[in-house]
């Protein structure tokens, strides 16, 4: 289960994303495309309320175990926590550092896409679809 | 279903808004998701921008209203109004909104005030078009939109 997959037919391990961005929209529009690969989604309006989801109280300590996440999906530009504050206060948690975090941004930013490091094969294979000239 | 004349009605509203520039291809992929689970997907998620973008749009009336103008407040807000219109494919609304960012990136008032009547006007104008798509949809046999306001 160390890679997230949509899996159809484990009914046993539905895997959880917890989407998090401040536009109600494009909550609405991630909830739909992720339903589509068969996770279970949650969608949360700010960094904030997805910490306090995880089990992470105002201190940043676990007070208590939040539900079983299997990864987070991030709005970059949000007002308050950005999607890169919440990332560090994700990996900088003993109990959540484990769950993958994907970063998401507007063409606004310019980025073409936020990899987490080190760089794994998987990433890489990624890299070359956002090469120029590709047509996927 | 797809020879009904309301179908034709819906699928020649859509090609006008893609021709005139109104909506982009984004619009086409929220149509893609509508399905039998979310059979109502394109209307929802209109309706949601158009909820947020009404209080955008109040904010920034408000916020152009303070002097002296708080350009970082007013860019905040652009933001938010111009990922919105993007995610669902509202092309004109999301250029006026980047014009509006330039004259708030130079600290212009003048070129503030005058690219937020247009980002106000094309909402609105988009507003009404979309009403107006929405209402002749609702009237079509839910199956066949997909098949039908695909452009070839």
């Amino acid at each position: 289960m160390s890679a997230i997959r949509g899996c159809k037919g484990e009914a046993a391990a539905e895997l959880h994303v917890l989407a998090v961005d401040d536009s109600s929209v494009d909550r609405r529009l991630i909830e739909r495309l992720l339903r589509a690969s068969s996770y279970r989604v949650t969608t949360v309006d700010s960094g904030k309320r997805a910490l306090e989801l995880l089990g992470l109280g105002k201190e940043n300590n676990t007070s208590s175990k939040g539900p079983k996440v299997n990864m987070i999906i991030t709005d970059y530009c949000m007002p308050g926590m950005t999607g890169y504050d919440l990332l560090k206060v994700v990996k900088e948690s003993s109990a959540l550092r484990e769950i993958p975090v994907v970063i998401v941004s507007s063409e606004n930013e310019g980025a073409e896409d936020f990899l987490l490091k080190p760089l794994r094969p998987a990433d890489v294979s990624r890299l070359r679809s956002r090469i120029g000239g590709s047509t996927s | 279903m797809e020879c009904s004349p309301l179908y034709r009605q819906a699928a020649n509203m859509k090609k006008s808004l893609l021709d005139q520039g109104y909506l982009d291809e984004q619009f086409h992929q929220l149509e893609e998701l509508q399905d039998d689970l979310s059979p109502n997907f394109v209307e929802e998620v209109v309706t949601l921008f158009f909820r947020d973008s009404a209080r955008l749009i109040a904010g920034i009336d408000q916020a152009l209203e303070k002097t002296p103008r708080d350009f970082q407040r007013l860019d905040g807000f652009i933001h938010q109004l111009k990922g919105s219109s993007s995610s669902i494919g509202a092309a004109k609304v999301k250029n006026e909104c980047s014009a509006f960012q330039d004259h708030c990136n130079q600290g212009s008032t003048e070129g503030c005030l005058r690219s937020f009547k247009r980002v106000k006007r094309e909402h609105a104008a988009l507003r009404q078009k979309l009403e107006n798509y929405l209402q002749v949809l609702r009237q079509v046999s839910p199956s066949p939109m997909k098949a039908a306001v695909r452009p070839k």
